[in-house]
């Protein structure tokens, strides 16, 4: 009974505290301007069940894709499994859905072997971060708390898998001894080689089954709640990004509503804009930014496959596509610890832009589009960068010389080159 | 054309690098011979065309881009202009994507696009010109033809007809790697770094072993052209665009 009492408490501690802190992230996010994807729902859910679901995108990198597709499975199928540990632990049953018979033998076996798999692929995972050093999970943002990041997250998953297979082992010594409470059920194709390892006293392989079954559960309600600060937060977050991505081709950039009306008022002084309040130009700091740009920033998993096809990164240039997202969401938790601690209005005198993002990194980017293709949950570090040239340029005209004098010839020459307009048409005199 | 109340069947957007830069005027003008040669009524603004705003675009500049997009617009749609080829991806990306919104809405197309149709619909073959039959080419996707607009497959139809050898780069379609030009590159100098982006790419043209660079965009011509003179490989390896190539390939 106490156990039972202890569990629901931890349950419900465990969501309230994810529910806290996640509505902490979509505060953060909702610092950002409003836009409107209620556009084609159904192209949408298409693509976030293509892309997110399916892993579409994963594909492209077939290592990468098989493990992480295994750990992927293993993460939805296994957590079949929670629902039977919830059960259990809020109501004193033992394998409660036991009496599915054959079915259940299936099931169990079944995670055992996903279990097993997502074990293996988490240990190559982390020889490939740690003992290769692939070259991808390197560079200057992947120091300190990213890189840490990631090798607690694989850690992790490989405790709770090792957790989870030593329960089911012990579970089956006992069931053998014919324990009380430990009812035959089950198949378990890969922890019954662990016996050997295992004590053969029932009440030690009870201590030991009840020490992985609880060290399980909590691990999962530790995890659930160390997403909102990790880069693993995407296993959740990789669906609405998905399906409020952009579905214009990636060569069209927004044309900003604000510009169209002092263009047109310009050209027409007689235009009366409908909307008369222009704002910022382009982004400084993150609440310049669009929600979707924030989200993006808090589903990025920090994989660097952007950064490996950049051309500027490729050619030893400080941009980072990756980068740009990990100091977007640095930025969006350091603006969100601001409000938490001296409340909505506090300005720490610090912006996204040269506080983070330098000059440099944003003039490096050739618009190709390469990071966001290669982004499989549809990530657009593009559009951010775009975002704060917009800043420098209109609000600060705060651009290199070259592209100022591209600015003027096409301001004055309609081309943007020093060439006169009256010689548009001499091509036609050449051969 | 205008003036005798006639209307072409396309508008051949030269754009500012087909317009000024020396070596694009070359393909500016094969085009135009391509489509002489296939007796397609068209048409070119001349001095009328301005920039398209791209580059300002790009260089973050929403201001200038608009006031060139709705000046063009204007007189896009004075001369009832409902169908348009260009001569680079930047402009066919920005006519086709961006000036939708802002009043000018139009049927656009690459010179790739155009040269694929007209070969399918049978009016344009390769023959009577140079032959590339066994010739080793490789194409170099520019940014905004393919991965920006997913275009990949009508410029490599044009180089099948020709019966050469299409030799593929490691990073191609959709994984192709920039020339360096795009998003305002073109007119500044690049960040400090280890290597300039055009020689990155060259030498994984050139590795391909090809005698033809072929390329769809004015911009990607300068960067690939510039490369390959830097490595001295301009006796063995030319750089064309398609348009070019199949101009040669007709003897136009």
């Amino acid at each position: 009974m106490v156990s039972q009492i202890i569990f629901v408490i931890l349950a419900l501690a465990g969501t309230a505290l994810f529910a806290y802190n996640a509505r902490k992230v979509i505060r953060n996010i909702k610092l950002g301007r409003a836009t409107d994807r209620s556009d084609k729902p159904q192209e949408r859910l298409m693509t976030m069940l293509k892309v997110a679901f399916g892993q579409t995108k994963m594909a492209v990198r077939p290592i990468p894709f098989f493990l992480h597709l295994i750990v992927y499975l293993g993460f939805v199928i296994i957590n079949l499994e929670v629902l039977e540990i919830a059960i259990d632990g809020a109501f004193g049953t033992h394998r409660v859905f036991a009496g599915l018979g054959g079915f259940y033998s299936f099931l169990i076996g079944s995670f055992e072997i996903l279990a097993a798999g997502v074990w293996l692929a988490c240990v190559i995972f982390l020889i490939r971060r740690n003992i290769l050093k692939l070259k991808r999970f390197s560079g200057v943002e992947m120091k300190n708390w990213p890189k840490s990041d990631a090798n607690y997250i694989l850690i992790t998953e490989i405790l709770l898998m090792t957790a989870f297979l030593t329960m089911n082992a012990a579970d089956a010594k006992l069931q053998a001894l014919g324990a009380a409470h430990y009812t035959a059920a089950g198949a378990f194709p890969i922890s019954s080689w662990l016996h050997g390892l295992l004590p053969n006293t029932v009440d030690s392989l009870i201590f030991i089954e009840r020490f992985c079954w609880w060290f399980h559960i909590v691990g999962i309600f530790a995890f659930l709640n160390y997403l909102p600060y990790s880069k693993h937060f995407h296993i959740m977050l990789a669906f609405p990004n998905t399906y409020f991505s952009k579905l214009t081709p990636k060569g069209q950039f927004t044309n900003m509503d604000s510009v169209t009306n002092e263009v047109k008022a310009m050209l027409d002084p007689s235009f009366v804009p409908a909307d008369a309040a222009p704002g910022k130009f382009g982004a400084k700091d993150i609440q310049d930014l669009s929600r979707i740009n924030l989200l993006n920033a808090y589903t990025c998993t920090e994989c660097g496959r952007c950064t490996s096809v950049c051309p500027a990164n490729i050619t030893g240039k400080l941009l980072s596509p990756r980068k740009i997202m990990m100091d977007t969401r640095d930025r969006m938790e350091e603006v969100g610890k601001n409000i938490d601690k001296h409340g909505t209005d506090h300005q720490d005198g610090k912006s996204l832009l040269d506080d983070y993002i330098t000059r440099e990194e944003i003039w490096a980017c050739t618009s190709c589009n390469a990071c966001v293709e290669a982004c499989p949950v549809n990530i657009d570090p593009l559009e951010i960068i775009m975002e704060l040239r917009r800043y420098a340029v209109m609000e600060e005209s705060v651009a290199p010389a070259s592209i100022n004098a591209m600015l003027g010839n096409v301001e004055n020459n309609g081309a943007p080159w020093k060439y006169s307009p009256a010689d548009r048409f001499n091509w036609s005199e050449g051969n | 054309m205008m003036a005798a109340g006639e209307e072409p069947e396309i508008l051949f957007w030269v754009g500012c690098a087909g317009s000024y830069d020396e070596r694009a005027q070359k393909i500016t003008r094969d085009i135009c011979k391509i489509l002489h040669h296939v007796g397609m009524k068209y048409a070119v603004l001349g001095t009328e065309e301005s920039c398209t705003g791209d580059p300002a675009k790009r260089a973050g500049n929403e201001f200038l881009f608009q006031m060139q997009a709705m000046a063009n617009i204007e007189v896009l749609n004075a001369y009832n202009i409902k169908k348009i080829v260009t001569g680079c991806p930047h402009c066919f990306n920005t006519i086709k994507n961006e000036y939708p919104g802002l009043g000018g809405t139009y049927e656009v197309i690459h010179h790739t696009q155009l040269i694929q149709d007209l070969i399918n619909e049978g009016k344009l073959k390769a023959e009577g010109g140079e032959s590339f039959k066994g010739k080793k080419i490789t194409y170099h996707d520019p940014c905004y033809l393919g991965r920006a607009n997913g275009v990949y497959e009508a410029p490599r139809k044009v180089l099948e007809v020709l019966d050469a050898d299409l030799v593929e780069m490691k990073r191609c379609k959709a994984n192709g790697l920039c020339c360096g030009a795009g998003g305002a590159q073109m007119f500044k100098e690049p960040e400090k770094g280890k290597k300039d982006v055009n020689i990155e790419r060259i030498e994984e043209a050139l590795a391909t072993e090809p005698q033809f660079i072929a390329a769809g965009c004015p911009f990607c011509m300068t960067m690939l052209n510039d490369g390959v003179k830097l490595k001295d490989k301009e006796q063995e390896v030319k750089v064309l665009d398609i348009a070019e190539i199949t101009a040669r390939a007709n003897g136009l």
